[in-house]
């Protein structure tokens, strides 16, 4: 999976620098103002188009954190540390996709003044 | 008694291919690994709780609902918090490869009070709400939310106790090996409640404002 084997006598964590972490914190404050100030403010008219926007946000500023303050990368741990992130994501995926797709289906089919013929 | 004679003789044979069918581990070299392996089951935890917080914050059974309970300047400014931490506790990282141990705990204590502060500003708003009646049992949408936020907040309060700990034996030891990969993991564990409250503030907080 990685050929970077030099690195594999200490410990597989790369470090961050100065650099990096100012960098994340950075896009970390501008990803974390514009949603609230899209909400606060409500800017947009759609409400399906804000949330569509600060979902998009949020999971572009876990990615900001697992790279420049995780130091997330294919070659910590000789590739473990992704393998293992990787899953849990399908893992985190599949319970929350899962949960609200299911949860929504048997509500509309439980609710007392529902139409059971319009149901799928 | 023959068999205890041959014993330690076997025993000493067998380590050699025991020890290269393993090949050496240096002291504490896996412990990174296995930290964010328990981060990831730690994740599994959080998303259970996601889960159920999406399928019931619409169940307010009468009670009151996020537009009448959530106060968003308070949430951005805890949010801030938990934001200035993360980059604290990055400068004392920072210093920590250098070897500067007072650098270290300096930006340790910043980290610490940042996570005070966060911790203090919810369990101000937790009190807020179940003042106005808004309490855990009123309905299955402030179960969920209470279950969530306060689970992440029980994170931040044992990390500050970790972070104490490891004052105090960075204090006493300086900083060895051992209490280097403990600021590394701790560091993990911290950066890691800030990405769950990414999560926290977007799912929670700011969608639900939006129904």
């Amino acid at each position: 999976m990685s050929d970077h084997a030099a690195a594999g006598a200490g410990h597989g964590a790369t470090h961050g620098s100065l650099r990096t972490y100012l960098i994340g914190f950075g896009l970390s404050v501008v990803l974390t103002a514009i949603p609230f100030w899209l909400v606060m403010t409500g800017v947009l008219d759609s409400k399906l188009a804000t949330g569509i926007v600060i979902a998009v946000l949020a999971v572009t500023q876990i990615f900001v954190h697992m790279v420049y303050f995780l130091h997330m990368n294919t070659k910590v741990e000789q590739g473990w540390s992704i393998l293992a992130l990787v899953f849990t994501l399908i893992l985190v995926v599949i319970a929350l996709i899962g949960s609200l797709w299911i949860i929504y289906h048997l509500n509309a089919n439980m609710m007392p003044a529902g139409d059971m013929s319009q149901m799928p | 008694m023959s068999a205890s004679a041959g014993g330690p003789g076997a025993a000493s044979a067998a380590p050699v291919f025991l020890q290269l069918d393993e090949h050496a581990h240096a002291e504490g070299g896996s412990t990174m690994l296995g930290f964010w392996l328990y981060l990831m089951s730690d994740c599994l935890v959080f998303a259970a709780l996601f889960a159920t917080f999406g399928v019931l914050s619409g169940s307010y059974a009468g009670g009151p609902s996020p537009k009448e309970l959530f106060e968003l300047p308070l949430v951005a400014v805890n949010t801030s918090m938990l934001l200035l931490s993360s980059i604290t506790y990055g400068f004392a990282m920072l210093a920590t490869y250098k070897g500067r141990v007072g650098a270290t705990q300096g930006w340790l204590v910043v980290t610490a009070l940042f996570g005070l502060a966060f911790v203090g500003i919810e369990l101000y708003e937790f009190a807020h709400m179940i003042h106005e009646g808004a309490t855990p049992q009123r309905s299955a949408f402030l179960s969920a939310f209470f279950t969530l936020v306060s689970t992440h907040g029980l994170h931040v309060s044992v990390g500050l106790v970790w972070m104490v700990t490891l004052m105090v034996q960075v204090g006493r030891q300086g900083l060895i090996a051992a209490n280097v990969r403990r600021l590394m993991c701790l560091s993990m564990f911290w950066h890691f409640l800030d990405v769950v409250w990414i999560g926290v503030f977007t799912f929670v907080y700011l969608m639900e404002m939006l129904r």
